[in-house]
């Protein structure tokens, strides 16, 4: 049996192209006709792929037909963004992007889940069978297997996350945190729902219009804080989102001691996203006051994929390890059928339940 | 032969060392299983040499400075394997082994294992008195450590430098609460050790009851300042590791002062 992978991705391909061969609900019985014995399509917004085995070699150019949305005249262009991976490359590439190797974003974790999803869909369709089978189980486990031993997962990369994540550093649990978003813009209020998603119960928003403050608390389930009111909020609070327009910083540290009297040992978190920003930076030299401006944020982002970049020799390293396990424990077995032995069960393989096919 | 036993004791605690390294090198800060199980291992080593070298004096191991150091870093160890896992603070364990490696280290290259001539005698209140006063040393070198990645964590989040250790340490409020906590149970069983040392029958050396008040004001003032909320988180953390610094210091000079020969 023949194991192969065609696609395009955000490597090799614009939206555009990605766009047109996203493939459709009748893919997998497509490709089932043009003669794959198994079939299953992964499409994310950064790649269309398929996975199969077969016999005989179903061209590129064949199943690029098959996963073209409209049929148009550009023919003769089908095959030409597509790349192809056969046997070893295929179920290295399928490690690889499982992993989160092969994403915009490396080291992300949403893949993981798409690709579990395509999976679970293509056998309950029953496109997919025992070589794609194993093929992806093996995948799953060895994505969980670089998640744990490497750190290509670690830090977050957008800045909403990053303070999030900078947030949990502090305080460990969120649950109990205190947090007033100062200004309604677009970003504080991604930055609130994040920390809302994290368990923050107690959040306050307060903004120079109120209609705007009451909205954006309703929508994230805080509590609309008049303008004037900010500054005795400054005593209670652990976290303070801030993006108000002003021209001059609302905080300094000669304001923000006298706020900070008497609570020298609760951390005050400060995220000013605003542009001319809303706090002085020297605030940051304060006892127990850690603030991270836009650029801050965004440099730790950086660090985060710099740190994830570092990884990828030592996931390299799994994901080569695993393909060559998986390649031998195939070519040992000649047949995808057969069942898997007692160290691929130990690695993840289980028998393809066809009952629920 | 119970030495060996130390010996065994130390390249466990320093495989765990090692390991520390090669992950820090690698840019993966992982503490895994690997220390936990080195560290337990080296506890039980060192435990073993403490019960033979405790059977062969017929009384609990603490007659020179090289088994005081020794009964020091097996109560780092224990104190470690209580607390650590208990507070998630499994990368502990990385900071714990270098310090029982000095420890141990320093005792078996240091010629301190010096027998004394006389065999001494078994008085329970005195053994009690040093044994607990040792274990109080486990809990105050923990929270020195806890102070060390405190500041670690607090440093990276204030240069906003976040590497790789960054993302294994646990968060400075956890860690804070690890701190007072330890500081708490230390400063618990020392007052314990020091009350004991009233009971010994026997009229302590006024240097030694100088050292061991000294350290017992130390702590009292840390914790003073903790409580009434004088003092930072920071400064907390600062004042553990300079604490366990001086307290080593002193505790050599008790033990070292309690060697000398009596004058006439």
């Amino acid at each position: 049996m023949n194991l192969f992978c065609v696609g395009l991705s955000h490597h090799t391909a614009n939206v555009e192209t990605r766009e047109r061969f996203a493939g459709h609900a009748e893919t997998d019985c497509i490709l089932r006709a043009a003669g794959c014995a198994e079939a299953l399509l992964l499409t994310t917004c950064n790649r269309v792929e398929v996975y199969g085995a077969s016999e005989e070699r179903v061209s590129t150019d064949e199943i690029a037909r098959c996963l073209v949305r409209k049929v148009d005249n550009k023919t003769e262009e089908y095959a030409l963004p597509f790349y192809r991976y056969e046997d070893t490359r295929c179920v290295q590439h399928l490690f690889r992007v499982a992993s989160g190797l092969d994403s915009m974003v490396v080291g992300e974790s949403e893949i993981l889940g798409q690709a579990k999803k395509a999976y679970e869909s293509a056998r309950a369709s029953g496109a997919a069978g025992p070589c794609l089978h194993r093929l992806f189980q093996r995948a799953f486990h060895v994505a969980k297997q670089v998640r744990t031993h490497t750190d290509i997962t670690r830090g977050s990369v957008s800045v909403g996350s990053v303070a999030v994540d900078l947030a949990q550093r502090i305080f460990g649990q969120l649950g109990n945190c205190k947090v007033l978003v100062l200004g309604a813009g677009e970003t504080s209020e991604r930055t609130a729902r994040a920390l809302v998603s994290r368990g923050v119960t107690d959040l306050r928003v307060s903004n120079r219009s109120s209609d705007r403050a009451e909205e954006l608390a309703r929508l994230v389930g805080g509590q609309a804080v008049r303008f004037d009111e900010w500054p005795s909020q400054c005593r209670e609070i652990d976290i303070l989102i801030t993006s108000t327009s002003s021209e001059t910083p609302l905080l300094t540290p000669e304001n923000l001691s006298a706020m900070l009297r008497n609570r020298v040992d609760r951390p005050l978190f400060i995220i000013d996203i605003a542009v001319p920003r809303d706090v002085d930076p020297s605030v940051n030299e304060m006892e127990a006051v850690y603030l991270y401006d836009i650029d801050s944020l965004q440099s730790v982002a950086e660090q985060s994929l710099a740190l994830r970049r570092q990884q990828i020799a030592a996931a390299e390293a799994i994901i080569t390890e695993h393909v060559a396990a998986f390649g031998k424990s195939i070519s040992h077995r000649l047949d995808c059928n057969a069942p898997p032995s007692t160290e691929d069960r130990a690695l993840g393989e289980t028998p393809l339940r066809t009952s629920e096919s | 032969m119970d030495r060996q036993f130390l010996i065994v004791s130390t390249i466990c605690f320093f495989a765990a060392v090692v390991r520390t390294i090669v992950a820090l090198r690698a840019g993966i800060f992982r503490p895994g299983q690997f220390n936990f199980l080195a560290i337990g291992l080296g506890f039980i080593f060192q435990t073993a040499f403490l019960s033979i070298r405790g059977h062969a004096l017929g009384r609990c191991p603490l007659t020179n400075l090289f088994e005081v150091f020794i009964f020091v870093a097996w109560s780092v160890a224990l104190i470690y394997m209580l607390v650590g896992p208990a507070y998630r603070l499994s990368l502990m364990g990385a900071f714990t082994a270098p310090l029982v490696v000095l420890l141990q280290g320093f005792a078996l290259i240091a010629p301190i294992d010096i027998r004394h001539p006389v065999r001494l005698p078994a008085n329970p209140w005195l053994e009690f008195h040093a044994s607990i006063s040792l274990v109080a040393y486990g809990a105050f070198a923990l929270a020195c450590i806890a102070g060390v990645m405190y500041l670690v964590q607090e440093r990276q989040l204030k240069t906003h430098q976040l590497r790789s250790v960054f993302y294994h340490l646990p968060p400075l409020t956890d860690l804070f609460a690890a701190i007072t906590r330890l500081l708490w149970w230390g400063f618990a069983l020392y007052t314990l050790g020091l009350v004991s040392g009233f009971f010994v029958g026997q009229p302590l050396p006024y240097v030694q009851m100088v050292c061991a008040s000294a350290v017992w004001l130390l702590y009292a003032a840390i914790l003073q300042g903790r409580h009434l909320r004088r003092l930072a988180p920071k400064h907390v953390a600062a004042l553990c590791i300079i604490g366990f610094t001086a307290a080593l210091t002193l505790l050599w000079g008790i033990t070292f002062t309690a060697q000398m020969p009596s004058p006439p």
